[in-house]
């Protein structure tokens, strides 16, 4: 961990001490602040030094690698080797470097060890040290009944593989994709949890951010695609009970069904994403507002942070609710396409007869 | 727009770490789990199937041996009947054969007494022939010591005789 003062890179030297005293509280940026990744973990404020776990950066830009600790982007004005995080615009909170016409551009690649990447890390470690000790406990005490943590999580495991694989899959083929299922039940659940809790290690926002949610359902994708048997191909081309006109002279169907294999894992990703964010985001909302209050007078801050904190602990329970929720959506939507994708062919009527 | 717009860097170090974790927890996690839960699952449908097949095998016991109860029930009112029906027969025998044993011991004492009777009949008969043959013999002696008794006892038969 190290300390040092928090610099914005935009702001000159001259106003340093200007801007401490008259430092406006930004509600909108604040919560973004909470709710991105960042290139360092940032603890807590103690009056003007921010504690920070200082992260790598890796960045490959114009062939050359650029390995350095984000604590050097707190010297030299948030400047290192030309790098700096961008203020403003698409690439916001992000690492930049002038061009020569003065224009922020990204580095061709950013490997960097972020915030999100530390938490995915220590959620996996927690993850893979909870169910392998559940295993164990498995194998220590075969054909017994279920003790500590294994009596808590074999619901939920069981709950998974019945109610979730075994019915949208079906029983022939579930048992090929139930690891897979409980993997990301588990993984999201765990991450909804972690990110509720303000503190480190929680607090990062991960299955809230785009890009986690993203391979995720990437996963599920690539999953249901190539477990796809011909009936599932049949289906998009040539969709049965579906009138020949929508079909000849303009594929209709197919080109709707076509967007359909990529906008179920697009909702995957989005729902995910804008549910947890969300959530985060009026939590974050409400412990604003004590500090907006507070600026115009300290006793409307005091009054309003009753009212505040009273919301906040509704959301944080209606979030541990969200939390178990979309973990399940998430996986309930991924097991209902692999069932799709490995369905075989009715050999019933309604196929012909419409 | 930051929300939206996803690293590039954090994308690539999630695919390799959920990737581990998948591999990690398909293996060491919900593998030894799921081989578990089900053995632990069939364990005890099995343990439930054997109870029932006890309990039927324990009802079908149960009802040959009732079965078997009855019938020795059965077998011993049978019994019980023949030889009460027997009883009775030996019974009526013992009476019946008593019965004519007494009959024939009294008809051959009536006859023995017949016989007796008529022996002794017969010897009175012969005593009281052989007494009368002596006392007119006796008489006889008497009437004819002398000669003209003789005589007239003589004239007298030859009367008699000639009257007829």
């Amino acid at each position: 961990m190290a300390q040092h003062d928090h610099k914005n890179p935009v702001d000159k030297l001259e106003n340093w001490q200007e801007e401490i005293e008259q430092e406006d509280f930004k509600a909108g940026e604040m919560i973004i602040e909470h709710i991105t990744d960042s290139y360092e973990w940032h603890i807590i404020t103690v009056g003007h030094t921010h504690v920070s776990i200082p992260l790598p950066v890796m960045l490959y830009d114009e062939g050359e690698f650029h390995f350095f600790m984000s604590s050097e982007l707190h010297h030299n004005n948030g400047i290192y080797q030309g790098y700096f995080i961008s203020d403003e615009g698409f690439n916001s909170g992000k690492l930049v470097r002038k061009d020569d016409a003065g224009a922020e551009i990204r580095p061709d690649l950013d490997f960097s060890f972020t915030k999100n990447v530390l938490a995915i890390f220590f959620s996996i470690f927690l993850l893979g040290f909870i169910f392998i000790s559940v295993a164990n406990s498995y194998k220590k005490r075969k054909g017994k009944a279920p003790k500590g943590l294994q009596s808590l999580l074999e619901p939920i495991i069981i709950f998974v593989r019945d109610d979730i694989a075994r019915s949208s899959i079906g029983e022939k083929r579930y048992e090929r994709y139930t690891p897979f299922l409980l993997t990301i039940f588990f993984f999201i659940l765990i991450n909804n949890l972690l990110g509720i809790i303000p503190f480190f290690p929680g607090g990062a926002n991960i299955t809230g951010n785009i890009g986690v949610t993203g391979v995720l359902a990437a996963f599920t994708f690539i999953i249901t695609t190539y477990s796809a048997n011909k009936n599932y191909w049949v289906h998009i081309v040539n969709a049965p009970g579906v009138p020949w006109w929508l079909k000849i002279p303009v594929p209709l169907m197919p080109i709707v069904e076509i967007m359909g294999v990529f906008t179920k894992p697009f909702v995957l990703m989005v729902r995910l994403f804008a549910n947890m964010s969300a959530g985060h985001i009026i939590i974050l909302g409400f412990i604003s507002l004590i500090f907006i209050f507070g600026e115009i007078s300290q006793g409307l801050g005091f009054g309003v942070s009753i009212v505040s904190v009273g919301f906040s602990i509704f959301m944080d329970v209606l979030e541990i609710l969200v939390a178990f929720i979309q973990a399940y959506v998430f996986t309930l939507l991924s097991a209902l396409y692999f069932g799709m994708a490995t369905e075989e062919a009715h050999h019933s009527s309604e196929t012909i007869n419409h | 727009m930051s929300l939206i717009n996803p690293g590039f860097g954090l994308i690539i170090w999630m695919t390799l770490a959920f990737g581990i974790l998948l591999f990690v927890l398909a293996k060491f996690a919900w593998k030894p789990i799921m081989a578990a839960l089900k053995e632990r699952e069939d364990s005890i449908e099995n343990a439930l199937l054997a109870a029932e097949k006890a309990q039927q095998a324990m009802e079908e016991l149960k009802l040959g041996n009732e079965k078997l109860m009855q019938e020795a029930q059965i077998e011993r009112d049978t019994i019980l009947k023949e030889a009460r029906k027997l009883k009775d027969v030996i019974l009526n025998e013992a009476r019946e054969k008593s019965i004519m044993e007494t009959k024939n011991m009294i008809q051959s004492a009536r006859e023995q007494i017949t016989t007796d009777k008529n022996a002794a009949l017969a010897e009175i008969k012969n005593t009281i022939a052989s007494y009368s043959i002596s006392i007119a013999e006796k008489i006889l002696r008497e009437e004819l010591k002398d000669k003209s008794r003789q005589m007239a006892y003589a004239e007298k038969l030859l009367k008699e005789t000639s009257l007829n």
